[in-house]
């Protein structure tokens, strides 16, 4: 019995933790957030050289042949720093052709996506904007939905898609459910920037019109297992932002002093302070079964990722409003470094299905 | 990252198997029943004492008290527990006795003490109740008014304690008590061991909001008990209560509760029917019912990490904080859900005697004021938010508090 990170894995933590904190500040964040590309070529490389970009790719293709678990060390740490960049997409994009791709496939792309030298995102969810009409206003991020591509062209549009803008390769979810690639230089494509809420994730809708697309041979069979690795990599960057969340209105409330004390000894805001805690601190334990189960108990894998998504997702959203108000009024300001957090946690709520979505899942996948 | 218990426990629990295999139901016992209520009083005495010469139950009670004297070992009791569990085997005494006073005695008691309460109350031929909190006292519990002075060698008690369970059968008491008038707050408590039975002490079953008895109000009125029957020395009661063994703490007891609790929810969701079709198949209920599999996931997960963390001896730092507040959240939303599943009828009164073996829906009703008792209990909510707030997350301390702390 042994349920907790490993000194290899604590390692790893603070070696990525203090990379960020130190190349990625919040005074950085802040340039990031608000300047145009949404994320910084230096810190994306950095991570590539600290092997942070392979870790779930084999050997053989040069990444560390580690597990989701540590992937979602990274993804904490990530979330904790509200650090912006390319980090879920290209991983995902990355294990889709690991694990549905040709060996051909594998070795033309892995190598360099595992070192960051080409950056990939992931293009799953369609549907017009109106959302309610087509897919339902959940939007249709599972395989049975994906209506587009037919053989070797893709035409039609996909929404959600985070930092498409000078991305080098497409994973693509096509119809019937699998995987296809598409190169940034490839004809009849087109992204165009949305604004998003979270400016440290930017999302782009992707145009193919007619556009060529080389299908993974086994997409259709990896699909399911690629999306429950997004939901336990989007559900450790909400832990690691809710805990932000928290420390963050912890230490306000130590400084901030009204009526002459500091606000913190309020037994109102203590209160308050605590339900935030007891909704994020035990939560950990849930991401890091959903990623142990991802590779070890494929039974309950499925549920697991669907579940911690679902409630960490929740709890962030909610720690990240509670959060906003534990700060008064500078909270409510764009000076005020919550709004990061904030903002992450609507990305991360929204991002591959709502919570509902995955709660009914679970029920599903539970047989009640 | 490991959830297996590894060969050698693996070992153990085929031990544990064949024991249970060979004592557990009874081999004299109806072969149908497998479920405690089932066994005689005596079948189960005597699969206790078993359970105990092999090693499995009272652990950390030395034989010479009754208990089986084992090295502490989180895992072997973990897997006892489980093992006990699936077949239903009777387990260690719960109660006042076994749970608080045996450990408190262990640590802190004379050995005439020891000898005389420890046995008796882990084979629960003594019951015991305790008399911690007053009508004054609760929350700010070292502020109790009940007084002890010492008369021709004995202890004369007067005062009131309140909230006091197991009050039906016990027949002696543990009681938090004023004995060192001038000394500060905390400094003038002193624990003592007294009889139920006697001339001044009076019961009174306070009806809860169920309707049920399970407290009392005990009135003292120069009730007496021997100058010796003090555990620690006079004024150390404070500190006395609040010592307790720790060894093989159960981590996941109440992770595992709030699952059982949510699987009778998903039992009332599929017998339960919504515009003719069952509960379960709605989907604001499937998606309500998720949600609060969310928590009870979260409570087991985390109480992994806690018990990983005391094998390991790695800082659990805050987590157990979270574990009461965590649970009575679950009950309440479980029992908010069962409201909302059981319709109109909700509205009807829980009747059936015992209390215990209501059935149906009644026992929702119970459960769903019961709930409230869980945050109130052993500390309320109000109380736990506090101590995570100052301990926890290292918020001042509470100015009223603090004050009264130094008095």
């Amino acid at each position: 019995m042994n349920f907790d990170l490993s000194d290899e894995q604590l390692l790893l933590e603070e070696t990525v933790d203090k990379f960020l904190g130190t190349e990625c500040p919040m005074t950085r964040v802040r340039e990031l957030f608000d300047g145009d590309e949404g994320y910084d070529e230096a810190v994306w490389r950095g991570l590539g050289e600290m092997g942070v970009l392979g870790l779930h790719l084999p050997e053989d293709v040069g990444g560390a042949g580690l597990e989701l678990l540590e992937l979602s060390v990274v993804a904490e740490a990530i979330g904790r720093h509200a650090t912006p960049g390319p980090f879920l997409e290209h991983a995902l994009a990355a294990m889709a052709i690991d694990l549905g791709g040709s060996d051909a496939q594998r070795e033309r792309w892995l190598p360099q996506l595992a070192t960051g030298e080409l950056r990939a995102t992931f293009a799953i969810a369609e549907g017009p904007a109106e959302g309610a009409a087509a897919g339902g206003a959940e939007g249709s991020w599972r395989p049975e939905q994906w209506q587009i591509g037919d053989g070797a062209v893709v035409s039609g549009e996909k929404r959600f898609v985070p930092h498409a803008r000078g991305a080098d390769l497409f994973v693509v979810g096509l119809r019937g459910g699998g995987f296809g690639l598409v190169e940034s230089a490839a004809s009849g494509l087109a992204t165009e920037r949305v604004e998003g809420l979270d400016r440290t994730r930017r999302l782009d809708s992707v145009r193919f019109d007619e556009t060529p697309c080389d299908p993974l041979p086994r997409g259709a069979e990896v699909a399911n297992r690629v999306l429950d690795a997004g939901l336990v990599l989007l559900a450790a960057d909400a832990h690691g932002g809710g805990m932000a969340c928290v420390d963050a209105s912890v230490e306000y409330a130590k400084t901030r002093e009204q009526f002459g004390v500091k606000i913190g000894s309020f037994q109102a805001l203590k209160h308050q302070l605590a339900d935030m805690a007891v909704e994020i601190h035990p939560t950990r334990g849930l991401v890091w079964y959903a990623a142990h189960a991802f590779d070890h108990l494929p039974d309950e894998a499925p549920a697991a990722a669907a579940n911690a998504k679902a409630h960490l997702t929740d709890r962030f959203v909610d720690v990240a409003r509670r959060t906003v108000e534990a700060h008064g009024g500078i909270g409510y300001t764009w000076e005020c470094d919550v709004q990061f957090w904030f903002k992450r946690s609507l990305f991360d709520w929204a991002m591959l299905g709502d919570p509902s979505l995955h709660r009914r899942r679970i029920a599903d996948l539970l047989g009640w | 990252m490991d959830l297996g218990y590894g060969t050698e426990y693996e070992a153990f629990r085929e031990q544990v198997r064949a024991f249970l295999g060979a004592h557990w139901p009874p081999p004299d016992s109806n072969p149908e029943g497998s479920r405690p209520a089932d066994a005689t009083p005596d079948q189960i005495r005597s699969f206790r004492r078993a359970a105990v010469d092999a090693g499995y139950l009272y652990r950390n009670i030395p034989r010479r008290y009754g208990g089986s004297e084992q090295e502490p070992d989180i895992l072997a009791a973990q897997i006892i527990r489980e093992e006990f569990g699936s077949v239903r085997a009777p387990t260690e005494l719960t109660g006042q006795g076994p749970q608080m006073l045996a450990p408190t005695l262990l640590e802190r008691g004379s050995e005439w003490q020891k000898e005389h309460f420890v046995c008796k109350a882990i084979e629960g031929e003594h019951l015991w109740c305790q008399g911690y909190s007053e009508p004054g006292a609760g929350s700010d519990l070292a502020s109790l008014r009940t007084t002890g002075v010492v008369q021709d060698g004995e202890w004369v008690i007067n005062g009131q304690k309140i909230w006091t369970s197991h009050w039906k059968r016990a027949q002696y008491m543990f009681a938090l008590v004023r004995t060192e008038p001038e000394a500060s707050k905390h400094a003038g408590i002193s624990y003592l061991l007294l009889e139920m039975d006697q001339p001044g002490v009076e019961v009174r079953p306070l009806r809860q909001i169920t309707g049920d008895s399970e407290f009392a109000e005990v009135f003292f009125d120069d009730a007496r008990t021997p100058e010796d029957w003090i555990v620690g020395e006079r004024g150390q009661g404070w500190a006395v209560s609040r010592s307790l063994l720790r060894h093989e703490r159960n981590m996941i007891g109440s992770a595992n509760r709030s699952a059982g609790l949510f699987r009778s929810l998903l039992r009332l969701a599929r017998k339960a029917r919504i515009d003719g079709r069952p509960a379960v198949e709605d989907r604001q209920v499937r998606e309500a019912l998720a949600a609060i599999h969310g928590y009870v996931e979260t409570q087991r997960c985390s109480s992994y990490i806690q018990l990983t963390r005391e094998l390991t001896g790695r800082d659990s730092g805050t987590l157990g904080m979270f574990n009461k507040i965590g649970d009575t959240n679950i009950g309440q939303e479980v029992s908010k859900l069962a409201q909302r599943l059981l319709g109109p009828e909700s509205a009807l009164a829980p009747r059936g005697q015992p209390p215990g073996r209501t059935s149906g829906n009644e026992k929702w009703m119970n459960q769903f004021m019961g709930s409230l008792g869980m945050a109130i209990a052993g500390g309320t909510t109000n109380i736990q938010r506090n101590i995570i707030a100052e301990r926890g997350l290292g918020l001042p301390r509470d100015s009223a508090a603090a004050k009264g702390d130094e008095s």
